[in-house]
């Protein structure tokens, strides 16, 4: 074949030249124990290759070109993925080919990633006010997989009260995982509220055997329970951990988890400035105390800064390497490999730009935005907010009592460029609003649904 | 410090293996550049965002109002952005480097249009949970991917779901533990049997998922040894989890045989293909037997590494392991695309939504660039560059291929400089140190360090004959210090941003600072 641009030596002269080099025939030389059996004689049956960089350009973009964008449309789809506002500033560092072709350096060629990764652990740190906090892991699933896991190894006990509304995908996630070593119990939330129950958490924490009692701040219905600051203190009781997920843009306006006793602290930055790529672009964190039985629990690196041989200078590297994968397999902890790190980058850039006052303004903004949505739309007639009592942050859940379900109304908010909610049952939709929506979005949303939700 | 290049006179043999033009000088960017923490001044903002237009002061209930911010950094917008920016220069990407030195993780050319692709608000403006009918693009370039790989494998399905390798080997070992769960077996068959020249993640997933782990040794050619796997298997076996080729470079030729052993034990196999850039469109998975594969698409199949991710996995399995798959599946009628959750033996979620949607765009584009034959271009051209770089390296003082003497190398090699340190006592990590130095990386190898004092380079396809060159000069010249002027090497890095940094302080807790509250409160006082 032609010389591909992507392949240097695959200029033909090239390659006669290097095999005569090393003394072989052919690169079949090179497959010698690859037994007849088991090759491939025929070629791949894949379509044509695109030859022409303008033609791969042409063919993707066409694909592309079948989908409509939230950005195009009026979205009000939340549910676990978020639609921010991504400062131009994130895009341009994490862009950089430094950055994003870069892989598992050592410090000495890739300081650049080791301090961007430790000043994104300490951003959080500052946000979540922990010392410790890993660098990235996959995903807000994970991390609430590991946390508890963590919780699991350090209390030596088997049995999880899930406390708050979970959302299904997570909680699939949690059982998978936490499988061979813990049971999952499903605290009921009062059906009429939406809020945990702190009675039955009691009651199930008396049931001994507890390793953690875990809540989502807000919860999957987007509500911030009053009941969480009065968790921890029965679950500590217990000697179970209290393990709290929460959305980190949040924080600016809602206290941090540890302030009101939280063990280990997880989520996903995705909200901090990662865009929404169809559900692809996350990252979990997982936080907890600068204690050795609580860094020592950790599967994930974490960096840690420490001087170098130049008196002043700061150097970086992994702490406690040894309680990882990468250094005793199975006998680490769970395991490690690669994960999400540049998110974690956007995510420090985020806060880095957003600095106190702009966490404090677009989470205020967004609890502001999630009040005046959960408001106005239950005037709709037809529309109840169920749990609207409750204080909310940017999920909130609606309620159609007319003729249509919630599913058919998705369907006609989409024939107007509205996206609906997630539907969640025949009545009821998990609806979002961010900082990004203005009041007219929310009106309009108001003006769209007295229409069609009679 | 020699901090300017070092010219000397070749000897013959250097010669043979000296690049033209002879080594390049080169120094890490210097910025000295503070810690975020000590940059900024209180009161500048780095973005605004927007102020609510609705009656704000919300009510929160006692203990869930934050009592102070966040005791973040403050700084203007051309301060961050410099900031980081001085790091990204102090950071040497793929793009800069002959970087070949990270072996087992197939560093490759990621082409740029690709990236241009999933910055487009078509990909990253999508919502999850969007109607189907405005993500219909997507969700065919998704199932277009899973029927590209099902081509390339073998295999009948796929998930594209994983967030990377490891996550893709923790998927296969979770619907291998549910296969057995619905045939009753879960109990009866708790071990999984792995090598030691495959990734760590197989024997920890393993573990991870409940499985007690059974690892096998090379025999005494270095390839896998069938007589331990004899013994191992039994009753009680669940799976193999095995690299092909492994990490030492050598393709197991009686690797059918492997399958067949597990096989008539009950077992099933799963083939982590982490090092499948050698034999695309050689020989595949299912055809040698295999019931699980999994593809790190990042690595074999050209998405940015992103400084340790966001990767993608990709998981393949035969018709009767896909019931367990992920969910949820990409489905098409022949005429739309869906997303399939009605799978009630699923193993259910492995992370949030479809997968990591951006860098399955990138992989698709990358296949369809290419087609069949590029594939098998790029796995040729790939070995071809290894075998190069070998004969090259075995030219250089003090470094040797453990063994298999004679026998070719897929994808990368595993080198040893047991001799080299022996001789010098400079060790393996030293040689990367000082590798730094002249403007590339390498990495010694995952531990355990069966193979003493190891290094494993894989050229992949993406490099010239030039900067194969290039790299061999390097560790060449490393080499010939370690034998001249081994000072330089041990107190390498010289032309870096930083110097090597106090690993006591990492291990001890009393010292140990994670973020800069605690590097406050342990080492400033406050």
């Amino acid at each position: 074949m032609n010389a591909h641009p992507y392949i240097p030596n695959s200029v033909p002269e090239v390659k006669r030249e290097m095999l005569a080099a090393i003394g072989a025939r052919s690169v079949e030389d090179f497959y010698a124990d690859v037994p007849g059996r088991i090759r491939l004689d025929r070629p791949l049956d894949l379509p044509p290759p695109l030859r022409s960089e303008a033609e791969l350009v042409r063919h993707v973009g066409a694909l592309l070109n079948k989908n409509t964008s939230a950005q195009e449309a009026l979205s009000f789809l939340g549910a676990g993925c978020y639609h921010h506002h991504v400062p131009a500033v994130v895009d341009e560092v994490v862009n950089r080919s430094e950055f994003l072709t870069a892989y598992a350096g050592e410090p000495y060629e890739d300081h650049g990633r080791f301090q961007a990764l430790w000043e994104y652990q300490s951003l959080m740190g500052e946000l979540l006010e922990m010392d410790v906090v890993s660098v990235p892991v996959y995903d807000g699933y994970q991390a609430a997989a590991t946390a508890l896991r963590m919780a699991g190894r350090i209390t030596g006990r088997r049995r999880l009260l899930l406390v708050t509304a979970v959302a299904p995908g997570r909680l699939s996630k949690i059982e998978d995982y936490v499988r061979p070593d813990h049971d999952v119990v499903l605290v009921p939330v009062d059906p009429a509220t939406g809020l945990a129950d702190p009675a039955a958490v009691r009651a199930e924490l008396a049931g001994g055997d507890v390793a953690a009692v875990f809540a989502d701040a807000p919860s999957a219905s987007g509500i911030l329970d009053p009941a969480l600051p009065a968790l921890a203190e029965p679950a500590h009781e217990a000697g179970a951990l209290y393990v709290v997920g929460c959305n980190p843009i949040s924080l600016g306006a809602v206290t941090p988890p540890s302030r009101y006793g939280a063990d280990i602290v997880c989520g996903d930055i995705q909200p901090l400035g990662l865009p929404m790529s169809f559900g692809g672009m996350n990252g979990g964190f997982i936080a907890t105390r600068d204690e050795e039985l609580y860094v020592g629990e950790f599967p994930s690196r974490l960096f840690g800064l420490a001087p170098t041989s130049v008196e002043g200078e700061y150097g970086f590297g992994d702490v406690a390497y040894e309680r990882t994968s990468f250094a005793v397999r199975e006998e680490g902890k769970e395991w490690v490999g690669t994960a999400a790190a540049l998110n974690g980058i956007a995510a420090g850039v985020y806060l880095a730009l957003m600095g106190p006052q702009g966490m404090r303004e677009v989470a205020e903004t967004i609890l502001a935005n999630t009040r005046y949505a959960l408001d106005r739309l239950a005037e709709v007639p037809g529309v109840l907010a169920p749990y609207a009592g409750a204080p909310h942050f940017a999920d909130f859940t609606l309620r159609f009592t007319g003729s249509r379900t919630a599913a058919e109304i998705g369907e006609a908010l989409l024939e107007h460029g509205i996206f609906g909610g997630r539907v969640l049952s025949g009545t009821d939709a998990l609806y979002c609003v961010t900082e990004i929506h203005t009041k007219d979005d929310i009106d309009r949303l108001a003006e769209t649904l007295q229409e069609i939700a009679k | 410090m020699k901090t300017g290049p070092t010219p000397s006179p070749l000897t013959p043999a250097d010669a043979e293996i000296g690049p033209k033009p002879p080594l390049r000088r080169f120094h890490q960017a210097r910025w000295d550049e503070p810690l975020l923490f000590e940059l900024g001044t209180p009161g500048e903002r780095g973005v605004l965002p927007p102020l609510s237009q609705v009656p704000a002061d919300v009510v929160l209930p006692d203990g869930l109002r934050r009592a102070a911010p966040p005791a973040l950094p403050e700084l203007s917008q051309p301060q961050v952005l410099r900031h980081y920016l001085r790091l990204s220069q102090e950071n040497l990407g793929a793009d800069f480097n002959v970087d070949v030195g990270q072996g087992t993780c197939t560093m490759k050319y990621s082409p740029k249009v690709n990236d241009r692709f999933v910055r487009d608000p078509k990909v990253a403006g999508l919502h999850p949970l969007q109607d189907e009918r405005t993500v219909q693009g997507v969700l065919e370039i998704m199932y277009r991917l899973e029927g590209l790989l099902k081509e390339i494998s073998g295999m009948d399905r796929f998930s594209l779901q994983p967030g990377a390798g490891s996550a893709a080997i923790y998927t296969n070992v979770a619907m291998i533990r549910a296969y057995f769960a619905a045939r009753g077996e879960a109990e009866t068959r708790d071990e999984v049997i792995t090598t030691i020249f495959s990734h760590p993640s197989n024997a920890a997933c393993a573990k991870t998922a409940g499985f007690k782990v059974i690892t096998l040794y090379p025999d005494a050619d270095g390839y896998p040894d069938i007589e331990a796997l004899r013994r191992a298997v039994g009753p009680r076996t669940a799976a193999l989890l095995i690299t092909n080729p492994e990490d030492t470079g050598l393709f197991n030729p009686r690797i059918e045989e492997f399958v067949r052993i597990v096989h008539e034990a009950g077992g099933l196999c799963a083939y982590d293909q982490a090092n499948a850039n050698g034999i695309l469109g050689i020989t595949r998975a299912r055809d040698t037997g295999f019931d699980l594969c999994h593809f790190n698409l990042h690595k074999t199949f050209s998405t940015p590494h992103a400084c340790g991710g966001p990767a993608a996995g990709a998981c393949g399995v035969s018709a009767e392991l896909a019931p367990y798959l992920p969910t949820p599946t990409v489905e098409f009628d022949g005429t739309r695309y869906r997303l399939d959750d009605d799978r009630p033996e699923s193993i259910g979620k492995i992370r949030p939504f479809y997968g990591v949607v951006p860098n399955l765009v990138r992989a698709y584009a990358w296949i369809m660039s290419l087609g069949g034959a590029g594939l098998r271009e790029a796995a040729e051209v790939a070995v071809l560059n290894n075998n190069y770089l070998m004969a090259k390296v075995l030219q250089i003082r003090g470094a040797s291929v453990p063994y298999a003497p004679g026998r070719p190398r897929v994808e990368q090699v595993r080198y040893s400089w047991e001799k080299l340190a022996e001789e010098t006592g400079v060790h393996s990590e030293d040689i990367g140190v000082r590798a730094a130095d002249f403007g590339t990386h390498y990495w010694t190898s995952h531990h355990p360090y069966i193979v003493p004092e190891p290094m494993t380079l894989e050229p992949t396809e993406s490099y010239s004959r030039a900067e194969l060159d290039e790299y061999a000069a390097i560790l060449a010249e490393v080499a010939r210090e370690a034998y001249e002027d081994p000072e330089t090497v041990r107190t390498a890095p010289h032309r870096s941003t930083v110097h090597r940094a106090r690993e006591d302080v990492l291990d001890d807790p009393a010292t140990w600072a994670v973020t800069w509250r605690a590097y406050r409160r342990k080492v400033l006082g406050g």
